[in-house]
C-alpha cells in the first residue's frame, strides 16, 4: 500500500504546530496502524529528521495510551477498537490519512500527537477511589452483590481512560469517562461510604479542568474503544443531583 | 457562594436547568397546541375567542404564563452559558471531522435550531400576544355570552398572507428538529434512564416532535386554504 499521511507536528506545548505531509510506500495491510507509524519513524530517523511522537504502550487495547484522531474519528474508522488494534487493511491503497492529537484545552499537546491527560488523573484523585483500612483479606463472596449490579459495575470499570470520549465530543466533554468511574464505585457496596462526596468532588474537578458539558449527542459511546454506554452519564447525573440535594457537604 | 449556587453553576447544574426548563416548555407546547385546536372549530371563531379571553385574564393562566416566560429566559441564558464553556473546552478545532459517523444532525445543532426558534418566538409574540394585549384588536359581541376581543379574525387574516404562513410552516420544521433531540435528551440529562421506560420515552419524544409541530403547521395551512376558497 502507498499512502499519504497528514500528521500534526508540534515541537512542544508552547510552540505552534502545523500539519506536515509524508508519503509512505510498501505498507502491508497486515500491519497495525502503529506499526505503520513505526515504519515512517524509522525512515525519518534514517534521514536524520525528528520522528513523529505518539503515545503507545501495550498495543493490545488495554492501556489506553494510543490516542490518535485518525481521519476525523477517535481511534480511526472502526468501532470498539483502540488505534493500536486498527490494521492497515481498514484503509485502501492511495488513501490520504490525517492524524491529529486529541483536541481539548484540558489535554495540552506535549509533542506532535502526544497529549497530557493528567486532567484524568486529577479527577480520579479527587474521589475515584475507595478508602479502606488494611486488615485481613476478606473471604470471597463475603459481601453479597447481585449478578446484574456486578456486571454493570464491571462494564463501567472497563473504561481504559484513553480520552476518546473527550476527543470525539463536540464539546470536549469528559462526562463519559467521569460517569464510568463514578458508576463503577456507586454500583458496588464497597463504594457506598464515599458515594455522595465522590461524585460531588469528581464533577467539581472535571469542571475545574475545563472540560465541556454534555449535549447527549452520544458520539462518545460510539467512539469509545470499550463501548462505555450512555447509561453511565444518566447514572452520574442522578448521583450528582441526589448528592447535591442530600449530602452533608456545604461546599 | 452557597452550596446551592455552587451546585447550579456546575456543568451538571446548568444542564439540570436546561433539561427542566425544556421539559416545562414541552408541557407548555402541549397545552398551546391543544387550546389552539379550537381554531379548527366551525363556529366563526366564537369558542376560540372565549378561550383567548380566558387565557389572557384567568389568574392561574397568568401564573403559568410567568413560569413559561421564565423557562424560556432561563433556557436561553443557560444555553449561552453552556455554549461558552463548550467552546472554551476546544480552542483548536480538528482539521478533519466526521460528525455524521457518530451523531444525529439535530443533536449537533441544538444551538442553531434554538436561535432560529427564538427569532420566530419574537415575531410570533409581536404578531399575536402583543396585539391582543396592547394592540387594537376589534371587539366582537356574542350577545348574552359577552363581548370579547376578536383574536380569531386576526389569526385568520394573518395566516391568509401566504409568505407569513410559509414562514410559520418552515419554523415548525426547525421546532420539530429541536424537539427530536430535546425531548429524549432532557430525560437523559435528568438521569431518568431505565431499560424499562427509556425506549417508550424515546418513541414518545419522536412522536411528539413530529405531531405537535405538524398540528401547529396545520393552522396556517387551514387558514391559507380557507382564504383562497
Amino acid at each position: 500500500m502507498n499512502l499519504t499521511l497528514d500528521i500534526w507536528r508540534q515541537k512542544n506545548t508552547d510552540t505552534k504546530g502545523a500539519f506536515k505531509t509524508y508519503a509512505i510506500s510498501n505498507i502491508s495491510e497486515d500491519m497495525s496502524f502503529l506499526e505503520m507509524l513505526d515504519v515512517l519513524n524509522e525512515q525519518l530517523v534514517e534521514k536524520g529528521e525528528d520522528p513523529v511522537h505518539f503515545d503507545h504502550d501495550c498495543r493490545e487495547g488495554i492501556c489506553g495510551s494510543c490516542n490518535l484522531f485518525i481521519n476525523g474519528r477517535a481511534h480511526g474508522p472502526n468501532i470498539k477498537t483502540a488505534a493500536c488494534q486498527l490494521h492497515m487493511r481498514s484503509f485502501s491503497d492511495g488513501d490520504n490519512i490525517t492524524i491529529e492529537p486529541w483536541r481539548a484545552s484540558a489535554f495540552p499537546v506535549i509533542k506532535d500527537l502526544v497529549v497530557n491527560r493528567g486532567a484524568f488523573d486529577r479527577i480520579i484523585q479527587a474521589g475515584g477511589y475507595v478508602s479502606v483500612n488494611t486488615g485481613g483479606v476478606p473471604d470471597a463472596n463475603e459481601i453479597p452483590i447481585s449478578k446484574v449490579k456486578a456486571d454493570q459495575a464491571f462494564d463501567s470499570a472497563t473504561c481504559i481512560a484513553c480520552g476518546a470520549c473527550v476527543a470525539a465530543c463536540k464539546n470536549a466533554s469528559a462526562m463519559l469517562f467521569v460517569s464510568a468511574k463514578v458508576s463503577q464505585l456507586a454500583l458496588l457496596p464497597q463504594g457506598q461510604v464515599e458515594r455522595k462526596t465522590r461524585v460531588e468532588r469528581m464533577v467539581a474537578q472535571m469542571d475545574a479542568e475545563g472540560f465541556g458539558a454534555c449535549t447527549n449527542t452520544g458520539a462518545c459511546s460510539i467512539e469509545c474503544p470499550v463501548g462505555i454506554s450512555q447509561d453511565n452519564i444518566a447514572r452520574m447525573n442522578r448521583e450528582y443531583y441526589s448528592a447535591k440535594a442530600k449530602s452533608d457537604n456545604l461546599e | 457562594m452557597s452550596w446551592f449556587t455552587k451546585a447550579i453553576s456546575s456543568s451538571l447544574g446548568k444542564k439540570f436547568v436546561m433539561a427542566s426548563t425544556g421539559l416545562f416548555l414541552i408541557i407548555f407546547l402541549l397545552g398551546h397546541v391543544s387550546g389552539n385546536l379550537l381554531l379548527f372549530k366551525d363556529d366563526g371563531g366564537q369558542a376560540y375567542n372565549f378561550y383567548a379571553e380566558f387565557m389572557t385574564t384567568s389568574p392561574i393562566v397568568q401564573v403559568l404564563r410567568i413560569l413559561t416566560a421564565a423557562s424560556f429566559i432561563l433556557h436561553i441564558i443557560y444555553s449561552i452559558l453552556l455554549t461558552r464553556i463548550n467552546r472554551k473546552a476546544r480552542p483548536v478545532e480538528y482539521k478533519v471531522t466526521k460528525p455524521g459517523a457518530n451523531t444525529e444532525w439535530p443533536a449537533r445543532n441544538m444551538g442553531i435550531l434554538g436561535t432560529i426558534i427564538f427569532v420566530f418566538l419574537v415575531i410570533h409574540l409581536r404578531t399575536f400576544l402583543y396585539e391582543m394585549k396592547f394592540g387594537d384588536v376589534a371587539y366582537v359581541d356574542y350577545g348574552d355570552l359577552g363581548r370579547v376581543k376578536d383574536l380569531y379574525t386576526l389569526v385568520a387574516s394573518t395566516f391568509s398572507i401566504w409568505w407569513y404562513s410559509i414562514l410559520y410552516i418552515v419554523m415548525m420544521v426547525f421546532l420539530a428538529f429541536h424537539l427530536w433531540h430535546g425531548f429524549k435528551s432532557a430525560f437523559q440529562t435528568l438521569g431518568m434512564k431505565h431499560r424499562k421506560y427509556t425506549p417508550a420515552i424515546e418513541k414518545a419524544g419522536y412522536a411528539f416532535a413530529i405531531i405537535v409541530p405538524a398540528v401547529f403547521a396545520a393552522m396556517p395551512i387551514f387558514f391559507l386554504i380557507k382564504s383562497l376558497g
